[in-house]
């Protein structure tokens, strides 16, 4: 089946603009640009079930072997480094490592593929607030105890803009034109977050605090992942149309799901997991250029003659004395293998039933659980800003989103670096929020994607094509776990990452949420496991 | 006698067209600069067909001359519907009361346009019956609306965009107008026709010029604002430059806002560089100029004989050119940024600071424009004054222009507090420039230090006195640190100041 131009903007950014654009004819594009990233042959080869015969002298020894170089594999190197433990490798797939946190720079820009913040920890969180120490982002703490980042690398204000009926304005939710009915449920709603933000079960946990693993499992707050966000919402007599966009811009741009199908729980874990306490501001982000890749190239850099790249893991079987992994070298075709008597299962867990042999002829249920959504992430070169339309619009900001469009607005890289004028990358993300999402994507081509993007983003600067010298896209067929409803506390996650038999998983898979304090925490959590039996 | 129906039915649908098009245009312009689309819609729908109402009623009231006054109305409607989109861009930039003259506008346009139809109807009378004449009329008068409303949307706003749409459309009527001259010149007055044809050409030129000059147009609302010639402009990628000549002297004007006035810009630039210079142990030899590209703190510089080497670091290279390359600049700096002493580097002073590796200096002039944006606010925080720290010798003293005490007070304390939370000791102070009023300054120290009391004594200076440098220390009631309320810190991740300074400021605009 072919789809015309219109087809395809209608379906990414519904019919008005697809109608407006197709007429205006301005689909030739003149500037270069790639797919990049993985190709999705990749991943066939896995599941193809090709068999990989390793030649008799290509077996290596090793003590641990860390399959996947995302942000949790990475972390669990650079655990291992740290604790003074050296016998051990890492294998990434890509090219590149960094996983969905990876980062891109050229031109003297740097810009991210994926993740690009960090809000700034509880104290509670010291080993994350180690790893920021460590990496020299912090000038000590407050009266409070709470850690202190440096100036530089917290966001820098304006922090975001919102584009509603050609004009631009400051923030995420739509203030202009409210009526007193969508003040008092804004005011309600907040209302409803800080009785959870202050709320404490029996052993005095939070109900919603990083890591998930730290949240009460106590069945009145888990009870709310049995129901959707917008359930949830509409219970509590919230239908005021911004507060709902609101909230299924927060999903959208955490989960990548819609407010009807992300779970309750998640959707409040996202609105009161980095509030300190009700009444307080949530806790402010870091940013840095390269999004978080930043923290990716610092725990590399650690480990760095530990990474092997362009080595994807075929199959990891469990033997009597420890773990074979089978690797092949999507460059050179080279087959080799290793025997290791420990492995980290850092890659997402979905992957788990094509790799590891035990799994691949009797796939545990649970591990079907694990549904991921598709995004695609577009860096745009620009040779200069868009300026505003009207002298009243809202400055450009680090985060400037739209909102009539599906997609979350863009990113602008050079925000913190304190250069406000000239050329600069922007970072446009799109989640495919349904169900056929992943084929949708992979169904296109660089072309398509980029007329998608210039489309959407014409609304509010109509001359971004002529601005634009460059697009890069990324096409992630898996980008983040949908914590959807009856997803997180449903038992499959403590299943998935029970250890089994030599190979321990980390990967923020487990925590049903994609956030790098996730990755982080099984990262360790995987590393100390296996500093337990070694 | 050519059959002329056909024509002036062809006129219908133009004049149909037009009108319409002036309606959707009033009411855009209004959403995009008032917001809520819908309340702007309604209104100005109301407002333009009731008005086309009042201006059938009007017709009842001409009886002679209907040819002549069809043209004349074709005139109006090309000037005020024409103009109609310039004319509300323009006073939105400038006035206050835009809705009043928004609803006038749409109003007389919609009178106008009411005009149209009826007159036409009545000319048309004695050559077709009257059955089809109105059905023939009102169906194409209806046939315009729809063209006009289709090719809005589709093509007008995005390939012309308000401007210059409203500008091809006054162009339209203008042609009708003229061409009417023609079409019904039996039913015109011999001497009548030809005035009719030179105002119907002076339209067609003012309108041709507007839209060649659809862009200059907004640097009109702009100009609109200086009471003297203007002598140069230039927009560069980073900001409008504007200088002006009057009675007093010359003027530079940055993005709108007065920079100096060369009568009593000595008063000014004194104040900033000397305290500085003498803080610094009287005989600096490396200094820092940040901000400044108009070169005239550097020539009180230059006053030093002590001084080696001085860095300006301007973010834009049109200013820093106009101060070498403008006569009446370069004279009044004493073509300061053309002294071998003098180096000028093009950057944002942040990034420069930043990245660069010169040497400590032992006096730091940060003179930047006010903090009415956040690419400027950066340049006022704790960031900022961090990195400059680290550009400082043993004992350099620094200064920093801080807006008015007076107009913008939360402004002025908030960077006083920012610079003190930089680790730095601070001296506040103010002094008079007429043509800015009270204006405030910073003198900033890492080390302890006293103020300074004597002026130096083999410089020449034309403002500053031992008594000057004293009270200028010294800050009015209506100027002191508001002790009411609390005053923020300004930093990257809240831009306190420029929140602040907006407030202040926007009172006077
Ligand atoms: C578009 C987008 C935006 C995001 N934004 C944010 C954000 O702003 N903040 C935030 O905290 N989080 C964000 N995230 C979530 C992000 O996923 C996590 O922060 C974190 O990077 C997840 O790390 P991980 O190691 O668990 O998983 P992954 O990033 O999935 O890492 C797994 C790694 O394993 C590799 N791999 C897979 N299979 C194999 C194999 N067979 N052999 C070898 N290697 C293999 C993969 O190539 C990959 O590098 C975002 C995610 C996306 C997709």
């Amino acid at each position: 089946m072919t789809f015309t131009r219109r087809d395809i903007l209608k379906s990414f950014l519904g019919l008005p603009l697809a109608l407006a654009a197709c007429r205006s004819n301005v689909s030739e594009i003149s500037f270069d640009g790639e797919i990049v990233g993985a190709n999705a042959n990749l991943g066939h080869i896995l599941r193809e079930q090709r068999v990989f015969e390793v030649p008799e002298n290509n077996w290596e020894n090793i003590g641990v072997a860390i399959i996947g170089g995302g942000a949790a594999g990475l972390t669990a190197a650079w655990k291992f480094r740290k604790q003074g433990f050296d016998d051990f490798l890492l294998l990434e797939l890509e090219n590149r490592i960094g996983g969905t946190s990876a980062s891109g720079s050229s031109n003297g820009f740097s810009y991210p593929w994926g993740a690009h913040y960090l809000p700034i920890p509880f104290k509670e969180n010291a080993e994350l607030i180690s790893l920021l120490r460590e990496m020299d982002l912090t000038e000590g703490f407050d009266e409070s105890g709470e850690i202190v980042i440096k100036e530089q690398f917290r966001i820098r204000e304006p922090e975001e803009r919102i584009f509603y009926k050609g004009r631009w304005y400051d923030g995420l939710y739509l203030h202009t034109g409210e009526t007193p009915e969508d003040v008092r449920q804004l005011a309600e709603f907040q209302k409803q977050l800080d009785l959870w933000v202050d709320w404490r079960d029996a052993k005095g946990r939070r109900a919603f605090v990083l890591p998930v693993a730290n949240c009460s499992d106590d069945p009145a707050v888990t009870a709310l992942d049995k129901i959707s966000f917008g359930d949830w919402l509409r219970e509590k007599g919230l239908t005021s149309e911004r507060l709902l966009w609101y909230c299924d811009y927060a999903c959208r741009d955490d989960y990548g799901l819609k407010l009807e199908t992300t779970s309750a729980w998640a959707g409040l874990f996202y609105f009161c997991s980095r509030v300190p306490k009700s009444g307080v501001e949530s806790q402010s982000f870091m940013t840095f250029p390269e999004g978080n890749g930043k923290f990716i190239n610092y725990l590399a850099g650690t480990a760095s003659d530990k990474i092997r790249k362009g080595q994807i893991a075929v199959e990891i079987i469990p033997t009597e004395t420890g773990v074979d992994v089978i690797c092949f070298n999507s460059e050179t075709k080279e087959i080799r293998g290793i025997h290791a008597r420990k492995a980290i299962f850092a890659a997402p867990v979905f992957t788990a039933n094509y790799l590891i042999r035990d799994f691949k002829q009797n796939p545990p249920a649970h591990i079907r659980e694990f549904e991921h959504n598709a995004w695609f992430v577009a860096n745009l070169f620009l040779k200069d800003r868009p300026k505003s339309q009207f002298s009243r619009d809202f400055p450009l900001a680090w985060d400037n989103v739209l909102y009539e469009s599906p997609s979350l607005g863009y990113v602008v890289s050079t925000h913190q670096t304190g250069i406000d004028y000239g050329g600069s990358v922007f970072t446009y993300y799109y989640p495919m929020t349904e169900k056929d999402g992943r084929a949708k994507l992979l169904s296109l081509d660089w072309k398509e994607l980029s007329d998608i993007c210039l489309t959407d983003l014409s609304r509010a600067h109509p001359n971004i094509r002529e601005l634009t010298t460059r697009i890069d896209i990324m096409r992630w067929g898996h980008a983040m776990i949908s914590p959807r409803t009856n997803f997180l506390w449903s038992g499959v996650r403590e299943k998935a990452r029970e250890p089994f038999r030599n190979i321990h998983f980390a990967h923020s898979d487990l925590s049903g949420i994609a956030l790098f304090e996730e990755a982080f925490f099984h990262g360790l959590r995987a590393a100390n496991e296996i500093f337990q039996r070694l | 006698m050519i059959n002329r129906t056909p024509l002036l039915f062809l006129n219908v649908i133009i004049i149909a067209t037009c009108g319409l098009i002036y309606e959707l245009l009033a009411a855009t312009v209004s959403s995009y600069v008032l917001g809520d689309s819908i309340t702007q819609f309604s209104l100005v729908i109301g407002i333009y067909l009731s008005a086309m109402g009042v201006g059938s009623w009007l017709s009842g009231f001409l009886d002679k001359d209907l040819a002549k006054r069809f043209v004349e109305i074709e005139i109006a409607v090309a000037i005020f519907g024409g103009f109609s989109a310039p004319l509300l861009f323009l006073t939105f930039a400038s006035v206050s009361y835009f809705s009043i003259i928004l609803y006038a506008v749409v109003f007389v346009i919609g009178a106008l346009v009411g005009l149209e139809i009826p007159l036409l109807i009545r000319i048309l009378k004695d050559e077709l019956d009257f059955k089809k004449l109105i059905a023939r009329v009102l169906a194409l008068d209806y046939v315009g609306a729809l063209l006009a409303s289709l090719m809005f949307p589709i093509f007008l706003v995005p390939k012309l965009g308000l401007t210059r749409t409203s500008l091809v459309f006054g162009l339209l009527n203008a042609g009708v107008g003229l061409w009417g001259t023609w079409l019904l010149e039996d039913l015109i007055k011999k001497r009548d026709v030809n005035i009719l044809r030179i105002k119907g050409a002076v339209v067609v030129v003012l309108l041709l010029i507007g839209f060649i000059k659809a862009d200059a147009l907004t640097s009109l609302a702009e100009d609109s604002l200086f009471v003297d010639n203007i002598i140069y402009t230039k927009t560069s990628p980073y900001q409008r430059i504007v200088v002006t000549k009057g009675k007093t002297g010359y003027a530079l004007f940055l993005n709108g806002n007065l920079q100096f006035n060369s009568f009593d810009e000595y008063r000014y630039h004194e104040a900033l560089v000397h305290p500085a210079m003498l803080a610094a142990g009287g005989s600096p030899k490396r200094i820092l100029v940040l901000g400044g590209g108009d070169g005239l703190a550097v020539r009180e510089i230059l006053k030093y004989p002590s001084v080696e080497t001085v860095t300006l670091v301007d973010l834009d290279p049109e200013m820093t050119a106009l101060a070498q390359k403008f006569p009446p600049l370069a004279q009044l700096t004493n073509n300061s940024l053309a002294d071998p002493r003098v180096s000028v580097t093009n950057a944002d002073a942040f990034v420069w600071l930043d990245s660069s590796d010169a040497q400590p200096f032992d006096a730091a002039i940060v003179d930047f424009p006010d903090p009415n944006n956040f690419a400027l606010g950066k340049l006022y925080t704790t960031r900022f004054y961090n990195l400059l720290k680290q550009k400082l010798a043993p004992g350099a003293a620094v200064v920093i222009q801080c807006t008015s005490p007076l107009i913008a007070r939360n402004s002025y304390w908030s960077i006083i507090k920012t610079l003190e939370a930089s680790g730095f000791n601070v001296k506040p102070y103010q002094t008079t420039v007429p043509s800015f009023g009270i204006w405030g300054y910073a003198l900033a120290k890492l080390e302890p230090f006293e103020i300074p009391k004597q002026v130096p004594k083999n410089i020449d200076l034309k403002f500053l006195n031992d008594e000057t440098i004293a009270s200028m220390f010294e800050f009015s009631s209506d100027t002191t640190f508001p002790t009411d309320h609390e005053i923020e810190i300004n930093r990257l991740d809240n831009q306190a100041l420029v929140r602040y300074y907006e407030a202040e400021w926007r009172r006077f605009e």
